[in-house]
């Protein structure tokens, strides 16, 4: 088991690597220049040189990118070309804000979408099962930015019950107690009821799959010849077995649904590491971009870790498997 | 075929899809034919849908701010939006058989490669190279079309060099390489035509996913540049206008989801009758 997770961490690494060199060459031989931007058309081309010179993107692609990693070996994310802060303090204040979200609906989610999809596999081939079947069908086929769009639509325009922008109001620093929390919580409802709607569809379709394989197999036909109930052969039966490719599954879904988070947070303007990558993206920051892919690509890599480790604490007989 | 039809999941996918594809191929005949058309702007701008403007033109789904026409671009978007998701779905197939085969049927440090190259691919986070790529070069359509294609063939791959490398030590290929047919003849011959069966489930699903992308990088502006309408940059123009018009913005999302419903719904009746061995009981 530790040779394996040693393999799969060994693995996770060189990703991360793979990852963060194919960001910085794609970025730099791209169009689009970053000094240019933030000078403007009014500075001089001698201007503009200076700047380049300071920042120190006159050197070889391949000497910024070793400068680059040592710094970040030694913790130092650099500076914002844009903006002028440290990388380091733009994403810690950003990241809580985006786990925050992704964790919350990715929980949520998955228990809906088991509840959901455990319900359909008891009942396959019923009214319920196909009702069901087209509720998740149309949730799975929701673009998020569009049913983001619907939600503000119908609950901010509409019935003027909840914000559509930000993760606080602007007296969320005079707020306490109470009425902090709820503030909080009134943001965070748009863009995590958005999220989860999405995921929902995706997780219970694929544990109806899953439940509907379990079911079909000798040994639960041997619990039901037990006289074991029918709740004992779906709960303690079915669903354990049908557990680990469903945590499998979670720790796959980590990388689309932090591309979700991407377009959701862009639309609500939540102060995350997604509208960071895109506002970074489009100023040509390549420090915060680089920062940001970084940490995402962290991030994908430990969830899939995550969901190895998962299944294999649930199922035996992924532990002694050959990695 | 006559199965594939008696599932209802099948045939309300290709109802769906037949009708959107001849209201696109038709598109003169079904709207007034001019997408981008802006006369009085003012007296003809945010029409209610079902009503007509002060021209007496009737306006089925509304007109948006500039008094163009909404269905009308509903339906050439679907040209774009179809067009686009179709492509790029084609490139991604042509790209993951060829990885996949030649990884599942060369043994060696080639395929070790190609696996190696495939499993790092899928695990680059699909949407930041998207963002990168399409905001780092000029928006175009047929760069969102490379970038879905170049994004999309991995798991397409994996499929097929599953099958190929289960396929390779069936009875029949070594028959056919006893009789002396080269490699690549067997490969291509005997191997591929009995490895397609789930890159057509894929493909199915694919086209939904690839018509979604192209919608979110659209709406981004970083996709299909108007004035040519795709159903993404449709909703993005509908944005600005969500509170005076709604329907600019829900129009084309419905479409939308209503054709990402039709592929799943075609995927999953696929791959239940194309692979019996997965069906559901």
């Amino acid at each position: 088991m530790l040779a394996r997770l040693a393999h799969r961490l060994l693995a996770g690494c060189a990703v991360v690597l793979g990852v963060v060199t194919l960001t910085f060459f794609l970025l730099h031989v791209a169009p689009g220049d970053p000094v240019e931007l933030m000078l403007g058309q009014t500075a001089s081309a001698e201007q503009v040189a200076a700047q380049r010179r300071a920042l120190g993107l006159d050197r070889p692609l391949p000497a910024q990118f070793a400068g680059w990693l040592g710094r970040l070996a030694r913790g130092d994310w650099g500076t914002s070309i844009a903006k002028g802060q440290p990388v380091r303090t733009i994403l810690g204040d950003a990241w809580p804000a985006t786990v925050r979200l992704v964790a919350l609906s990715l929980i949520l989610s998955y228990l809906i979408g088991l509840f959901i999809g455990a319900t359909q596999a008891a009942r396959s081939r019923s009214r319920t099962d196909t009702i069901l079947s087209v509720t998740t069908v149309t949730l799975f086929a929701l673009p998020g930015f569009w049913l983001a769009l619907m939600l503000v639509l119908v609950f901010t325009y509409w019935a003027r019950w909840l914000p559509a922008f930000g993760a606080a109001g602007f007296d969320a620093d005079y707020l306490s107690g109470g009425a902090w929390l709820a503030d909080r919580l009134r943001h965070l409802a748009l863009p995590l009821a958005t999220l989860t709607l999405i995921g929902v569809g995706g997780a219970a379709r694929f544990v109806r799959g899953t439940m509907l394989d379990t079911l079909s197999q000798p040994f639960i036909t041997t619990a039901r010849a037990k006289g074991l109930t029918p709740r004992q052969v779906l709960g303690r039966h079915a669903l354990r077995n049908a557990l680990t490719p469903i945590v499998i599954l979670l720790g796959l879904s980590l990388p689309a649904l932090f591309s979700g988070a991407v377009f959701i947070e862009a639309v609500f303007a939540w102060p995350g590491v997604g509208r960071i990558l895109v506002e970074a993206v489009q100023a040509r920051d390549y420090p915060v971009v680089m920062a940001a892919t970084t940490v995402s690509a962290v991030l994908v890599v430990a969830g899939n870790l995550l969901a190895d480790v998962l299944a294999a604490w649930l199922d035996p007989r992924v532990r002694s498997a050959p990695a | 075929m006559t199965r594939l039809f008696r599932d209802r999941r099948a045939a309300f996918g290709a109802l769906v899809l037949l009708v959107v594809l001849l209201c696109a191929v038709f598109a003169p005949l079904v709207t007034n034919g001019q997408p981008a058309a802006q006369r009085d702007i003012v007296a003809t701008r945010f029409v209610p849908p079902l009503s007509s403007d002060m021209h007496g033109e009737f306006h089925a789904l509304g007109t948006d701010r500039f008094g163009r026409d909404v269905w009308t671009r509903l339906v050439y978007g679907a040209r774009v939006s179809m067009g686009v998701g179709v492509v790029a779905v084609l490139v991604s197939i042509v790209l993951g058989v060829v990885v996949g085969a030649v990884a599942g049927f060369w043994r060696g440090p080639i395929a070790l490669t190609l696996l190696g190259l495939t499993d790092f691919a899928l695990a680059i986070p699909r949407v930041v190279l998207l963002l990168l790529i399409a905001a780092l070069w000029q928006p175009s359509t047929a760069l969102v079309v490379v970038v879905l294609g170049l994004t999309g063939w991995m798991s397409i791959a994996r499929l097929v060099q599953g099958e190929v490398r289960a396929l390779a030590a069936r009875p029949f290929v070594e028959g056919a390489r006893a009789v002396g047919a080269p490699r690549l003849r067997v490969l291509a011959r005997h191997i591929l035509p009995n490895a397609l069966t789930p890159v057509i489930v894929a493909a199915a699903l694919g086209v939904g996913n690839a018509i979604t992308l192209e919608a979110g990088l659209s709406y981004f502006g970083l996709g299909v540049q108007p004035p040519t309408p795709s159903w993404g940059n449709m909703i993005a123009s509908g944005r600005d206008v969500l509170v005076n018009a709604p329907w600019v913005a829900a129009a084309p999302g419905v479409a939308l989801v209503l054709v990402v419903i039709a592929c799943t719904m075609l995927g999953d009746a696929l791959r239940d009758v194309l692979d019996p061995s997965h069906q559901l009981p």
